[in-house]
């Protein structure tokens, strides 16, 4: 029967079928632990006398509560130190390997896995974080999931999970110069709406989608949540066995030629049939910005900001009209306008090396605007060192950024990397929610091409906005 | 976890679409290693306003929760589902759920019913005409009442089981203890596994130091 990559992955994993509108029992391949939504699951292994059934199937590493600056000194917030803390002992106790702060292995999860070659195409891969969805890169299925099934995969490998229903988004043509994966994903959004993807698994394909990096399918794939999907899948190709071969946890030998052979086979049939189906032409897209508070109000940066008395849909009318209000914007204000505060470069999204490669040419030789503060964050450890032996730090530096350790940093407004109350950022990560970056900040999602040119000008700007305009690399 | 078949308690009504997971639990609070003691968490943002719902004594004390479309979007943090159960509501009403909220409901015992557009404006109407009105959610008829507004829900038939006989995932899936050992044994040796560690050789990392002289941590605030 003929079956879509989503589908084969599910019965690959399948431990048991459930009966009688019971949910199948998958195993899971990698599950990625961080101190956030752990610590709970591992007190609930405790109280109910049970161990880590597969350790050598979990990693750790220390991301979204830690400091980008002065890590080798104790952290100062004694919550959150509490709460690393706590990690770092459930690690020991129950045999999980962590990378710490300080490690070079440490950095975002959904970063780290990828460079270390655990995430492979055909896993089952989850971790407590909804951005979990990066991994679908790589064609596995990968999806976030909830402390109390944090604590159900490390008692038992699995999860009884409900099937899903499969969405096709065929991206057709090339982007544009100046466009990149990011405006993509925002366009998608903005297309389908943030609960477009409910109860899909989406799956990227086409002319576009092929023609991408590696770390760009990431960037797509890791926003697959912010359209409502649980997760996000690529099918395997070249550019993935390519960015695999030879990473440390990637197959070697004659256990490489098995593997690459199975992945293979990971791609939906020709007649397989989706349950939706969603077509976009890259050639048409623009580089895209949000101007509200959910990630699927979102437009061409030439529009202006929406008129909600256009609005036809009421609830959409009331969100757009709060959105405003707590966006401090004026219908019918130009997006290139709007002036920011701050630039925040970074996180699941767009903190691999890539990212900082693209921004680096951008800024290279020119200084920030005076009223911007701008941050660039790796998205891990080895992201930082990469840039360092590249020399992208110093390009950084000389620009007027600060260049910090790695961490979720701005993305969350939970470690000490927050916008003040009223403070306006064009931030490359994933989210705009009210406070997402800190009580009372204003968010705008950019790609990092769109960061870095809003970073010299000060306002939302493109590429094609510079003077003196870019020389092609 | 406790059974759940039937509830009635104060209805207060959220008239807001996507009310995301920072919404209904700012970051911040999430550096606790706690699963209790989240009730002041929730809707932290918005709690500082007045005309908030939850701040008016009609509604302080509800229990049912009647939201807007896509409640729950965002984040996977179950300290949202711990916020409104610390705060004391037992069930959510929306006419659409993020996923992972829904999931999370479900093992926490706070149930997540999907109701009509059409019905939730009419409840919204009771409520906030009548504040203080109280909701009975029955799981077993899968029926909501409020006032005189009668109107079905959907939940699927897997959580209502597990919600109404109170029963805990993890016991279940031991059950088939024996099926997740056949499938272990059967994996492809070439699937990766964490331990032994591999990586690359391991380097110091230099830490990064606050900047001092340009671009000062302070934040230029634009009024």
């Amino acid at each position: 029967m003929a079956g879509t990559l989503a589908e084969k992955v599910w019965e690959a994993h399948l431990v048991r079928r459930g009966e009688d509108g019971a949910p199948d029992l998958l195993f899971i391949d990698l599950h990625l632990v961080h101190e956030v939504t752990s610590p709970q699951a591992f007190e609930g292994l405790r109280l109910a006398g049970r161990k880590v059934r597969r350790p050598d199937l979990t990693i750790a590493t220390e991301d979204h509560n830690t400091p980008t600056l002065d890590i080798d000194r104790p952290i100062a917030d004694t919550t959150s130190r509490t709460q690393i803390e706590t990690l770092r002992n459930n690690a020991k106790e129950f045999g999980i390997r962590l990378h710490s702060l300080g490690d070079a292995d440490q950095g975002i999860v959904h970063v780290v896995g990828p460079q270390l070659g655990l995430t492979q195409p055909g896993l089952t891969v989850v971790c407590g974080d909804s951005h979990t969805s990066t991994h679908g890169a790589f064609g596995a299925l990968a999806f976030g999931i909830g402390t109390s099934e944090v604590e159900h995969v490390l008692a038992t490998q699995t999860l009884p999970l409900q099937p899903f229903k499969t969405m096709a988004i065929t991206v057709d043509g090339q982007l544009k110069p100046g466009t990149t994966a990011k405006d993509i994903i925002l366009a998608i959004i903005a297309k389908i709406g943030t609960g477009g993807g409910q109860g899909y698994v989406l799956e990227y394909r086409g002319e576009a989608i092929r023609s991408l990096s590696m770390e760009a399918r990431m960037t797509i794939c890791n926003m697959s949540i912010e359209a409502g999907a649980r997760a996000g899948m690529i099918a395997p190709d070249e550019t993935t066995f390519e960015y695999l071969k030879g990473r440390p946890h990637a197959p070697e030998g004659a256990d490489w030629d098995a593997a690459v052979e199975y992945w293979r086979t990971l791609r939906s049939d020709e007649d397989a049939v989706f349950d939706a189906e969603v077509v976009l032409d890259a050639n048409e897209l623009e580089p895209f910005v949000t101007w509200g508070t959910n990630p699927g109000q979102g437009l061409p940066l030439s529009a202006a900001v929406p008129n909600p008395a256009q609005i036809p849909d009421e609830n959409e009318r009331l969100a757009a009209e709060r959105a405003l209000e707590y966006m401090d914007l004026e219908p019918g204000t130009p997006l290139r306008e709007i002036a920011v505060d701050t630039v925040f470069i970074g996180s699941c999204t767009n903190g691999r090396i890539e990212d900082l490669r693209a921004v680096a040419d951008v800024v290279k030789g020119r200084k920030k605007a005076d009223s911007v503060r701008v941050l660039v964050v790796p998205g891990s450890a080895r992201v930082r060192l990469q840039a360092e032996a590249e020399g992208l730090d110093k390009v950084f530096l000389d620009f007027g950024a600060e260049w910090r350790n790695a961490g979720c940093s701005m993305c969350l407004g939970m470690n000490p990397d927050q916008l003040a109350p009223g403070e306006r950022s064009a931030s490359t990560s994933n989210r705009n929610f009210e406070g997402r970056q800190g009580k009372g900040g204003r968010t705008h999602l950019v790609s990092p091409l769109v960061a870095a040119a809003t970073a010299i000008r000060g306002t939302l700007s493109s590429v094609a906005d510079l003077e003196p305009a870019l020389q092609p690399a | 976890m406790e059974k759940f078949t039937t509830h009635t308690g104060i209805g207060v009504p959220l008239r807001r679409s996507n009310v995301d997971t920072d919404q209904i639990i700012p970051a911040v609070y999430l550096k606790r290693v706690t699963r209790t003691g989240f009730e002041d968490a929730l809707f932290a943002a918005w709690r500082g306003d007045p005309d908030f719902v939850l701040n008016k004594d009609a509604y302080k004390a509800g229990s049912v929760l009647v939201a807007g479309p896509d409640f729950g979007t965002g984040s996977s943090r179950e300290h949202a589902v711990w916020a409104l159960k610390d705060y004391g509501f037992k069930a959510v009403l929306s006419t659409r759920f993020a996923d992972i909220f829904r999931g999370n409901s479900g093992k926490q015992g706070l149930l997540a019913a999907v109701v009509s557009p059409e019905d939730i404006e009419l409840i919204w109407k009771v409520l906030e005409t009548q504040p203080g009105t109280e909701v009975t959610v029955d799981l077993v008829s899968r029926t909501v009442t409020c006032g005189d507004v009668v109107a079905p829900f959907q939940v699927d038939d897997y959580t209502r089981w597990r919600l109404m006989e109170g029963l805990d995932d993890i016991g279940l899936t031991l059950q088939h203890e024996d099926e997740i050992s056949a499938f272990e044994a059967r994996r492809e040796p070439w699937r990766p596994k964490t331990l032994p560690a591999k990586h690359l050789p391991p380097v110091e990392i230099q830490a990064a130091r606050p900047v001092v002289s340009l671009g000062s941590p302070e934040v230029p605030v634009r009024s």
